[in-house]
């Protein structure tokens, strides 16, 4: 489904991907681990439209979206979610879940070129059935989504974005990537901040999207449920693949070790300082 | 062809890039530290020139004395600017500060003006006026003061930056501010020193130009503001060094411009720059640079907030008193709130493309300007009936204004500002230019009165109706359209346009929706003006009146129509009411503009 051939981009002096190669295959669930700058982000940055390669081609379902801009890969169906967090605070949570239907809107979106956007006014402003009916429809689905995260999000589905935790916030950025039905589903640390109950509770949500054959992409530091979840895992150090393949093989590769280890070893030397 | 013009106009246009210059290199560095794009640096520049006045008036100063004077005056009051208007506003929404110096300048000005008079003054030139000889051309010695205070100047600048602990210090809070300070730099003395320099370099500018032209006036701030921003645009945001060449650029382009089409075109040039280099460089001229937009947290962009809802039944009774209002027989009361309701239709349309969109319009007011010219020519030239003039004035106004904001679809934050500013100067200068289909500066007279079929509505009370259904009718237009799929994604884009394109919402599709629907408003709403009033020229709908419009949608709101409404009728009634002297009612909409910022951001109904 998805072919990452070479792909690098630099950053002034920092080469942040380094000629990157990465297949997705349809329904299947790809971890990408390594340390902090190692360029996972970047990389999905490169894939979803939000930063243009240096080098190297993006194809997705066989069709070249090198470069492309996102809401042409969300209309392909590719949905990401952001590491820091990007929702909509001012939007309610409902509302949220409802953008990421975006995509899915037909009769309120006439696919008519040229004139497509004055139908669109014009449409909005008068709501026949079509439109009304097609609303009602999203709106069920969305709660339905809302409903997949227990009672953490549906009782707070009309409150402003801005006013909820940090972990549910997480999870607006999921079910808003969910209500896009997309093809390939990329999540860049969902489970950043959250402590343990709420890290196996998400854990427990992936693995049903798995188990539902969601295509996944994911970006995750917390290797235990890495281990658990993919069907293969890429690790990344400096820009660069330092091994590839099941999650058992890339757990024990040396470089993979010696690329955490390097790294930690690191960060206790600063924090000695 | 003579060589020795075109010598002086090279001298001219370099004199003037230097005074440029100076604005723009202050307007670089308080971008580089603040983040900001300091509206209130024109004011400063007029504060600076009138320092001068008094003192070489009053205390017959000679001029060394004078420009320290104006050094530390102007340095004062930036350092007051930054102290008392805006660090506060530290960590507050992206739009915050810049609405701030808005206010600020405004204040500024009106101050000027009430203690100063609002007639120019003539500001003597020091040094006599001796010219010298070279080549073909002459230079002065006024000329060669200003050139040796931007060399100076420039060369002092550096030195600070690069050998001085705290230009150092100002250095690297431009580079990171949050990693100065984690190395234990103290922003705030960095702020403040920043505005200090940046102001006492504005202020001299100042007076340097009120000397060159021998005029002064409390209305050169915005000219000033716009110039400075200009040419810091042309050499990229916050590029010290690129500042001083893209006024040196700048000053160039409009004396060659002037000396080829005529001086009635200079601020065309400078803004056609302007828009040219945001679309083609919005880095500037002199730096190349790529960069993917850092990821907010949540809300960023406009206050948090969670709007007041009004229950229906009280907006649909203040409706109903509205449409009785007549009945009471009181003209005045009427006269004063059709003004309010036309006002409102600006409103609307802003409080649209600002609050819902977020796209913060700073030359709102052009789009009146051509429903009003629109309708008028339709009437005037084609013999159109108004009832058919007024609606296709709001066509008409909906696609020129959706075209002519096109170059500011893809822009960010204050990009957007800049340009929007841009266009509507340019939209009021080719009306003045383009005398052949406008008439020039003369404007249009003896427009022909609002009607409805046939009927002309000449009595106050019918055109008080007439504003009003036009009011309710978009107002409800409106709010159908924010309640569709449409309000979500203008609101999404509003919040985090990364994210919203990223779920496929097509940025520069749905701003141009907005805009062409708030054109439309706008449009209808200049329209109506201009036949209710039987009169108007390129300055009716100036652009104090979309700094205005933006304070009454801020009063209201941001995005809340009852709130927009409420704050027109409010902001254009109650001076009225109170019939206050004009001069007080810029200050009071300067003052409510920054008290709004300071204590109630949200607005009095709150964003949507
Ligand atoms: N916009 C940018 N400008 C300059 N450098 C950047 C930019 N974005 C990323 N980088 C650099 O590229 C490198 C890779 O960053 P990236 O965010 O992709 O890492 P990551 O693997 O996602 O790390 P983490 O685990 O901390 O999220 C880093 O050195 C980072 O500093
Ligand atoms: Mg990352």
């Amino acid at each position: 489904m998805l072919q990452v051939r070479g792909l690098a981009r630099r950053f002034g002096g920092v080469t942040a991907v380094a000629g990157i190669d990465l297949d997705v295959a349809e329904g299947e669930f790809v971890s990408i681990i390594g340390p902090n700058g190692a360029g996972k982000s970047t990389l999905f940055n490169l894939m979803s439209g939000l930063d243009r390669p240096d080098a190297g081609s993006v194809r997705f379902d066989g069709v070249d979206v090198t470069g492309a801009r996102p809401e042409r890969l969300a209309a392909l169906g590719l949905a990401r979610t952001f590491q820091h967090g990007r929702v909509f605070g001012n939007l309610s949570v409902l509302d949220n879940v409802l953008v990421g239907a975006h995509t899915r809107l037909r009769a309120a979106r006439p696919a008519v070129p040229v004139l497509g956007a004055l139908l669109e006014l014009a449409l909005a402003a008068i709501l026949p059935g079509s439109v009304r009916a097609e609303e009602r429809a999203l709106r069920a689905d969305a709660e339905k989504i809302l409903a997949m995260f227990g009672d953490r999000l549906l009782p707070r589905r009309d409150q402003p974005a801005f006013g909820l935790s940090y972990a549910n916030r997480r999870r607006v950025e999921i079910a808003r990537a969910l209500a896009l039905r997309p093809r390939l589903l990329m999540m860049d640390e969902p489970t950043a901040g959250m402590n343990e109950t709420e890290t196996a509770e998400m854990q427990e949500l992936i693995a049903g999207l798995k188990a539902r054959g969601q295509t996944i992409l994911l970006i995750e530091h917390k290797l235990e449920m890495v281990m658990r979840l993919s069907d293969r895992v890429l690790a990344m150090d400096d820009g660069r693949r330092i091994a590839e393949g099941p999650p058992d093989a890339v757990r024990h590769d040396p470089a993979v070790i010696e690329a955490y280890l390097g790294h930690a070893s690191m960060g206790q030397a600063e924090a000695a300082e | 062809m003579m060589l020795g013009p075109w010598l002086d106009y090279t001298v001219n246009g370099l004199i003037i890039g230097n005074i440029y210059a100076l604005l723009a290199v202050g307007l670089a560095l308080i971008f580089g530290v603040a983040n900001l794009i300091n509206f209130a640096h024109g004011s400063v520049y007029t504060v600076g020139a009138y320092i001068g006045w008094a003192s070489i008036t009053f205390l017959h100063t000679p001029l060394p004395i004078t420009l320290l004077l104006v050094i530390v005056g102007c340095g004062l009051l930036g350092i007051a600017i930054e102290r008392v208007g805006l660090r506060a506003l530290h960590g507050r929404s992206r739009i915050a500060p810049l609405l701030a110096t808005i206010g600020i300048s405004l204040v500024l000005d009106q101050l000027v003006q009430l203690i100063c008079s609002p007639d120019p003054r003539a500001l003597p030139n020091q040094l006599g006026d001796r010219r010298f000889q070279i080549g073909g051309g002459t230079i002065g010695t006024l000329d060669i003061l200003i050139a040796g205070i931007g060399i100076g100047s420039a060369a002092l600048l550096y030195l600070f930056l690069r050998f001085t602990k705290l230009g150092w210090a100002v250095r690297a809070t431009a580079q990171d501010q949050d990693a100065a300070r984690q190395m234990g730099v103290d922003t705030d003395r960095v702020n403040m020193t920043v505005f200090a320099i940046a102001s006492a370099l504005g202020g001299v500018g100042g007076v340097l130009v009120g000397m060159y032209y021998n005029d002064i006036d409390p209305n050169m701030s915005f000219d000033a503001t716009l110039k400075g921003v200009v040419a810091m645009m042309i050499g990229g945001l916050g590029n010290v060094p690129g500042a001083i060449g893209g006024g040196l650029l700048l000053g160039l382009t409009e004396s060659y411009g002037i000396a080829l089409f005529g001086s009635s075109y200079r601020n065309l040039f400078a803004f056609a720059l302007l828009i040219l280099i945001l679309v083609a460089a919005p880095n500037g001229l002199f730096q190349r640079r790529r960069e993917t937009p850092p990821e907010p947290l949540t809300g960023t962009f406009v206050a948090r907030s969670r709007p007041v809802r009004l229950p229906p039944w009280l907006v649909a009774g203040a409706v109903v008193v509205a449409a009785l209002l007549p009945l009471t027989n009181q003209p005045y009361l009427l006269q004063t709130l059709t003004n309010g309701l036309l006002s409102a239709l600006l409103a609307l349309s802003l409080t649209l493309v600002a609050g819902t969109v977020g796209q913060i319009s700073l030359g709102h007011a052009a789009l009146l300007a051509i429903g009003g010219y629109a309708s008028g020519l339709l009437a005037l030239d084609l013999g159109w009936p108004v009832d058919l003039g007024v609606p296709a004035a709001g066509l008409i106004t909906a696609a020129l204004g959706t075209l002519l904001v096109y170059p500011a679809l893809r822009m960010r934050g204050h990009y957007v500002s800049i340009a929007t500013l841009g266009i509507g100067q340019i939209v009021a200068l080719v009306i003045l230019n383009w005398t052949g289909l406008t008439r020039g500066a003369m404007g249009l007279t003896g427009l022909p009165p609002p009607e409805i079929g046939g009927f002309d509505l000449t009595s106050v009370r019918s055109v008080y109706w007439l504003v009003l259904a036009l009011v309710v009718g978009i107002a409800l237009l409106q709010a159908r359209l924010l309640s569709s799929h449409l309000g979500r994604a203008w609101r999404a884009i509003r919040e985090d346009d990364v994210a919203a394109r990223s779920y496929g919402v097509d940025a520069n599709r749905y701003k141009a929706m907005a805009f062409a629907f708030g054109g439309f408003g706008a449009g209808v709403g200049g329209a109506i003006t201009a036949h209710v009033y039987s009169y108007i020229d390129y300055q009716t709908f100036s652009a104090t009146l979309s700094i205005l419009a933006l304070t009454m949608v801020i009063l209201g709101g941001l995005g809340n129509i009852v709130g927009a409404i409420l704050g027109a009728v409010v902001l254009t009634a109650l001076p009225e009411m109170f019939r206050f002297a004009a001069d007080y009612r810029m200050l009071a909409y300067g003052l409510v503009l920054l008290l709004l910022i300071r204590y109630r951001p949200q607005g009095l109904l709150g964003t949507v």
